[in-house]
């Protein structure tokens, strides 16, 4: 036992108490993901206080939505969460229909599910890819944005940007998929499966990897759901919540008829594992490397939901449908609507009285709130652990600081 | 919304703190005395049925009109309006609550409403409600920590206040 203490750093340090130093992390820090300031109070390397400094990129979002209707404001919802701007668009055009009472055909319904489960892979991929950064290797963000080019291309054809793509909206999308574009999504998916071996080869199952990951930043399931964590960081703490499941019935109804298993620990086990490397012993539910593994295991299950939505697309006849006209004139009345975008539920609330232009737009983040446990997950933690818990959070500034 | 004693409910556990609701709303909702927001969010996470554990949104509105012709044919009385967005994990429900405050404590411009904090209930409130206060201008008392977190330190006024101007200048940084 003597000799378990004597060989943790932290205790070392401690024993030779050094003068507190304020160190200042970002806010141009390649590991903080964004214009994200961290103030971190430390000890010698032992950090004793985290303090977040947000809002670098605050461009009133919310201001903004007030002054025009709410197709309109679909571009700026690409802006909020740039790596799942799908996810963004999927969620405000949700809100603004549940305001509406208005519910898209069948084949808009398969083209979003399709859409932002391919969107979330392609979030996904960067999260993975930016960790491995984070943690000093640079092989596995190559691989990841290799694949997610290829997402990117497909995206490109369906609307024409890359990045933020105002594709899904009110009423519907604003254009059909070009002919043999399912074909192509297809091939990408029939070569992107082998390809999820070698993530787990680079990262999942790398002894440093692991050692960098396992057993830090432990976040438990009480102070998760206290913290309005969502998303990959709260199931990565074993609590079995998914919007696609569990959230309001214009948001599941979406995802009527279609099989996936929440990528949650249940009894010690997650699912379909046998597919999978197993849990390293060193790692805890809730730490960095189950925030990590549940996001990869989510892109495995939104490849399968996307292999479901593309048959059921094709099945469709009918024709896509006409979104809502521009200046729609909005019932009197308020709707809020959270759905499960890749970093976690993202919340919209709209109030409308009776013009085309609502009274008030409110984006509830995911990031937001799970940025806000930044301090508790680095108190007595590592400098070089400070990096590896941020990271592992997977935040996105512009949906933070809208 | 729950069973219809829901209300009666919270009405036994905290007496005089439901003060309205819309059970016919697209979200039902329940407005509650501004005095007793704390105590009902304390029984609703630890003591009612469902528990609701999660925080998911705290919402500020601005209900007035600067347009003095638009403001003549509005309904509603200048006011500010908080949402209180509850989640319910084991009962996977939600809950809306609403608050109503003057829009300026006493009347007297620039002197900020006053309303419990809920950070002792949820730990999310208190980035949500130290936004609320940067914002649109809403003092929490009880708050561990009020501070602006989205503009600078040194900002002033609310931004999202419907009669909020764009100041001119900032640090030589021509605004409009």
């Amino acid at each position: 036992m003597s000799n378990l203490i004597d060989d943790d750093p932290r205790i070392i340090e401690f024993d030779v108490r050094t003068d507190e130093m304020l160190v200042n992390m970002g806010p141009q820090h390649p590991s903080t993901h964004g214009v994200l300031r961290l103030v971190l109070r430390t000890d010698g390397e032992i950090v004793s206080e985290t303090e977040p400094h947000i809002g670098y990129l605050h461009r009133c979002a919310e201001k903004i939505g007030e002054n025009v209707s709410p197709r309109q404001w679909i571009p700026y919802t690409d802006r909020l969460d740039y790596l799942a701007a799908m996810n963004m668009n999927l969620g405000w055009a949700l809100t603004v229909e549940k305001l509406m009472r208005h519910e898209v055909g069948e084949k808009a319904r398969h083209l979003r599910v399709l859409i932002a489960e391919l969107n979330r892979v392609a979030s996904h991929l960067v999260g993975m890819g930016a960790y491995g950064l984070d943690l000093g290797t640079f092989s596995p963000f190559l691989y990841a944005f290799r694949e997610r080019e290829k997402i990117l291309d497909l995206f490109e054809e369906a609307c024409g940007a890359r990045l933020t793509y105002s594709y899904l909206t009110v009423g519907g999308a604003t254009a059909d998929l070009p002919p043999g574009w399912l074909q192509k999504c297809e091939a990408f998916l029939d070569q992107f499966e082998p390809i999820i071996k070698e993530y787990h080869a680079l990262l999942t199952t790398n002894a440093i990897f692991v050692k960098r990951t396992a057993g830090i930043g432990v976040l438990s399931r009480d102070m998760a759901i206290d913290y309005g964590c969502s998303g990959p960081v709260l199931r990565g703490s074993g609590v079995d919540q998914d919007m696609r499941r569990d959230g309001e019935s214009i948001y599941t109804g979406m995802y009527d008829g279609y099989a996936f298993e929440v990528a949650v620990q249940k009894d010690g086990r997650y699912p379909r594992d046998h597919t999978y490397p197993s849990v390293p012993k060193e790692a805890v539910l809730g730490d960095c490397w189950h925030r990590f593994f549940v996001r990869m295991l989510e892109v495995v299950q939104s490849m399968d939901l996307i292999r479901q939505a593309i048959d059921r697309y094709a099945a469709c006849r009918e024709p896509l449908g006409e979104p809502l006209k521009l200046a729609e004139k909005l019932p009197v009345g308020d709707a809020y609507l959270e759905t499960e975008a890749p970093k976690g539920q993202m919340g919209f609330y709209i109030i409308g009285n009776g013009t085309s232009i609502p009274w008030r737009v409110r984006a509830r983040s995911s990031s937001f709130s799970n940025l806000s446990v930044t301090h508790e997950l680095c108190r007595g933690c590592l400098i070089a652990d400070v990096p590896a818990i941020v990271g592992s959070l997977d935040i996105v500034m512009g949906e933070i600081d809208r | 919304m729950r069973g219809p004693g829901f209300l009666e409910s919270i009405e036994a556990a905290c007496p005089g703190a439901v003060v309205g609701s819309q059970l016919e709303a697209i979200d039902p909702w329940i407005e509650i005395a501004p005095a007793r927001i704390a105590d009902v969010c304390q029984w609703l996470k630890t003591a009612g049925e469902p528990r609701f554990d999660a925080l998911q949104c705290i919402t500020a509105v601005d209900w007035f009109e600067p347009d003095p012709k638009k403001a003549a044919k509005v309904t509603w009385q200048p006011h500010l309006e908080m949402v209180y967005h509850l989640w319910s994990t084991p009962a996977r429900a939600s809950l809306v609550l609403k608050v109503k405050l003057p829009r300026w404590s006493g009347d007297v411009a620039g002197h900020l409403p006053e309303l419990p904090s809920v950070t002792g209930v949820w730990r999310t409130a208190d980035w949500h409600e130290r936004e609320v206060y940067d914002l649109s201008g809403v003092m929490f008392t009880g708050h561990p920590d009020l501070r602006r977190i989205l503009c600078p330190e040194d900002w002033v006024g609310y931004p999202l206040r419907k009669d909020y101007e764009m100041p001119l200048d900032y640090h030589g940084i021509r605004g409009r």
